[in-house]
């Protein structure tokens, strides 16, 4: 069938691209230009920068398939850029990845592909997906490298997007990914892997937000738990709950960031064990089955990427809302990441939180 | 089968172009510039390519500068003279067009914005044709040059270079036309024109990439923009390239032959693809005016349709086209030349460039036909997704 491969110019979507050529299928390799070339070294940050475009092309060339550079600078900001920076201006921190995984990826490439008569979109991401014999579903499970598993940034996927989703190397190890695409000579083989901010320069998101926003960054107050100012800061968007350093403030104890009102500009800080909660909410859900659970389940919970899973009871709520309760309370529960539901390998679901 | 419908990006090059390229760059090595044997033998070559350039022009063999190709000859002609006559006659206000290719646009932008020049833009009407009334409405006894090309790369318009020239030369102007879409499409007499400067590129008729020349009348001065050696009558520093210029001659020569024995082969095949997709595309239209056209070009929108995935669409089919200028790819503003003739961003984000060439046959045409059709209505269902940010 025909399938087109969105070509990062890194490692694991060469090496998607290279196993579905091997596959037999008649394979395509798209590259979404993200943002105008001519102020990318300055205003982005690595990804789909014109190296990477570079890379991309010397891959689809070492595989001898068609490769298409396609402009979606306007998605990109209306669909991930913006909603970066109005999550900090709101004192939440975002996850861009699942947006441009989720809303760019499966749904205008996806359509750009579906258009040229393409029967799935495959990438280099560490998922897989499986139809389960049950129900006829198809099921998103963790990548089988753990270090590298990437379904946390998938969770939003609907049956719709995963029918047509292909995940080539979440069935790898990443060492067993980078020598396949040493034996197949492709010149990224030894590429240092992305970052999980990729479109903002390391180091620089505070100054990509205020170049994109209007929004009057601070100052504002720092508090205590008892409303005592403890000093300044220089806007909210600074800041993430959890956060220990860069607050500025002469402190016996250490303190970090427990709450950031954007209403009022305030950020609350406090003693390590104030950041533990048990309970709390979550917006957006998607549940990957078409039937979502009625009734509460128990699940092993994912609030941050690298958070290590903890079992919490899920409750379904009314308008797309979930409250979650924790068995033992977790550190930094932190407005604006994603909550993952999992159940063994597989992913039941995931939303925002509140 | 591939079918190349891209001949304003760049046309194959002829297999006696190849032969002659070969030929110098195995046997001719020497610089033009050495006194001895091999130097000879090389100088030779360069002066048959500029007797050949100058004859396809109606021109002097000595009128010939050669240059590394079409942008070059239009950054010479611009920059050498506004940089000349601002230091002489203190000239310093420029004239082009809002069609011209981003060589001379971003040249005269860049002089303008730079380096402190004045500068008008002439607009365009609604057909692609700039008049010269409004030439003569902002040329005033400061202009030192005005520019405006002599067919649009885009949609092929033809402009009326002859009475653009002589208002020019009313208020004591020069005159200077970018023909790298003109050059071996249609006849050029640079004394019927009563024109300055003209700049070619090899190129865009079967000639290697990387050649062309600036044309400038006898009696001109222009500043060099590449200082260095006297090569070129101290007009283009740089040991010329001989293997390039042994391919430019034989194919100035083939253009003075193909345009001799009339283009109707590229103006017939161009109109029946041209009229056929007209009928078989419902809401396809035409862009550029019919008459005052280069034979080989139609530039056409697909309403609905995104042209960078029709493009795409194509390719895959084996059909090669473009959305306009290949040098803007990759940018998602729509086409400045179609902006200028007052069309909206969403029909200039939904045009397509069809530039045929010698090589193609009434079959690829007919094929071209076939398939259009289809793959315009499949992206017409496009889902709403992909359009939702396709704004005015």
């Amino acid at each position: 069938m025909r399938v087109v491969v969105a070509m990062s110019g890194g490692v694991d979507s060469s090496v998607a691209a290279a196993l579905m050529v091997d596959a037999g299928h008649e394979v395509i390799g798209f590259s979404m230009q993200l943002y105008d070339q001519r102020n990318a070294d300055t205003d982005f940050g690595s990804c789909c920068s014109i190296d990477d475009l570079h890379d991309a092309k010397r891959a689809a060339s070492v595989l001898g398939i068609p490769h298409y550079v396609i402009n979606f600078q306007k998605q990109f900001k209306a669909l991930v850029i913006s909603n970066f920076v109005s999550e900090y201006t709101s004192g939440r921190t975002p996850i861009p990845c699942v947006h441009c995984n989720s809303e760019l990826k499966f749904t205008h490439l996806l359509d750009r592909a579906v258009t040229l008569k393409a029967e799935a979109v495959a990438t280099g991401h560490y998922v897989r997906v499986e139809k389960d014999p049950k129900t006829g579903e198809f099921l998103l499970k963790r990548g089988l490298d753990p270090e590298k598993d990437q379904s946390y940034f998938l969770f939003a996927l609907n049956q719709e997007q995963l029918s047509q989703a292909i995940f080539p190397v979440g069935n790898f190890q990443k060492t067993s990914v980078r020598s396949y695409a040493r034996e197949r000579g492709l010149p990224v083989a030894d590429k240092p892997d992305s970052q999980d901010l990729c479109f903002v320069q390391t180091g620089a998101h505070i100054q990509f937000i205020e170049k994109h926003t209007d929004l009057q960054c601070g100052p504002g107050i720092i508090q205590n738990l008892e409303g005592k100012s403890l000093g300044k800061h220089d806007g909210i968007h600074r800041f993430t709950v959890g956060q220990r350093r860069g607050l500025g403030i002469q402190s016996g104890e250490p303190l970090y960031v427990l709450e950031i009102n954007a209403a009022t500009q305030v950020i609350t800080v406090g003693p390590k064990c104030a950041l533990e909660r048990t309970c709390f909410t979550a917006s957006n859900v998607n549940w990957i089955a078409n039937t979502p659970p009625t009734g509460p389940i128990t699940a092993a919970t994912r609030i941050r990427h690298k958070h290590k899973t903890s079992s919490a009871t899920v409750q379904s709520l009314e308008g797309g809302r979930a409250e979650v309760c924790f068995n033992e309370p977790q550190l930094a529960v932190t407005p604006g990441q994603a909550v993952v539901w999992y159940k063994n390998d597989v992913i039941l679901g995931g939303g925002w939180i509140d | 089968m591939r079918i190349y419908f891209d001949h304003n990006a760049t046309t194959p090059v002829e297999p006696s172009v190849a032969e002659a390229m070969s030929s110098a760059l195995i046997t001719t090595f020497g610089n033009p510039s050495s006194v001895h044997h091999f130097g000879q033998q090389a100088k030779k070559i360069v002066d048959e390519a500029r007797s050949a350039v100058a004859e396809l022009l109606v021109a002097r063999p000595s009128e010939i500068v050669f240059t590394s190709g079409g942008t070059e000859s239009d950054n010479l002609a611009i920059r050498g003279i506004a940089e000349l006559a601002a230091t002489t006659n203190g000239r310093r206000h420029l004239i082009t067009s809002a069609i011209e290719h981003d060589a001379v646009l971003k040249t005269i932008n860049t002089l303008g914005k730079r380096d402190g020049w004045r500068f008008t833009i002439l607009p365009a009407n609604k057909e692609g044709l700039v008049s010269a009334k409004h030439l003569a409405d902002v040329i005033d006894n400061e202009t030192s040059i005005v520019s405006v090309m002599h067919a649009n790369n885009e949609i092929g318009t033809i402009q009326p270079i002859r009475e653009l020239a002589a208002i020019a030369h009313d208020r004591g102007a020069l005159f200077h036309t970018d023909s790298v879409q003109a050059a071996g499409k249609i006849p050029i007499d640079v004394k019927s024109l009563n024109i300055d400067l003209l700049s070619i590129s090899a190129h865009k008729f079967n000639g290697p990439k990387g050649i062309g020349a600036l044309w400038s009348k006898r009696g001109i001065r222009l500043n060099p923009i590449l200082t260095g050696g006297g090569h070129e009558r101290h007009r283009r520093a740089g040991t010329e390239n001989v293997p390039a210029l042994a391919g430019f001659a034989v194919a100035a020569k083939l253009a003075m032959k193909k345009i001799e024995t009339g283009d109707s082969a590229t103006r017939i095949l161009r109109d029946r693809l041209e009229n056929s997709i007209i009928k078989a595309v419902p809401s396809a239209a035409i862009n550029g005016h019919l008459d005052f056209r280069v034979p080989n070009t139609t530039n056409i929108s697909f309403e609905g349709v995104e042209a960078e995935s029709l493009l795409i669409a194509l390719d895959l089919e084996g059909v090669s086209v473009s959305t306009g200028s290949a040098c803007s790819s990759g940018t998602l503003e729509p086409s400045h030349v179609l902006r200028a003739m007052g069309l909206s961003a969403s029909r200039g984000q939904s045009s397509i460039r069809f530039s045929l060439g010698l090589d193609n046959n009434e079959a690829e045409v007919d094929q071209v036909v076939k398939i259009l059709p289809t793959l315009v209505s499949r992206l017409r269902n496009l889902r709403q997704s992909s359009r939702m940010l396709v704004t005015d």
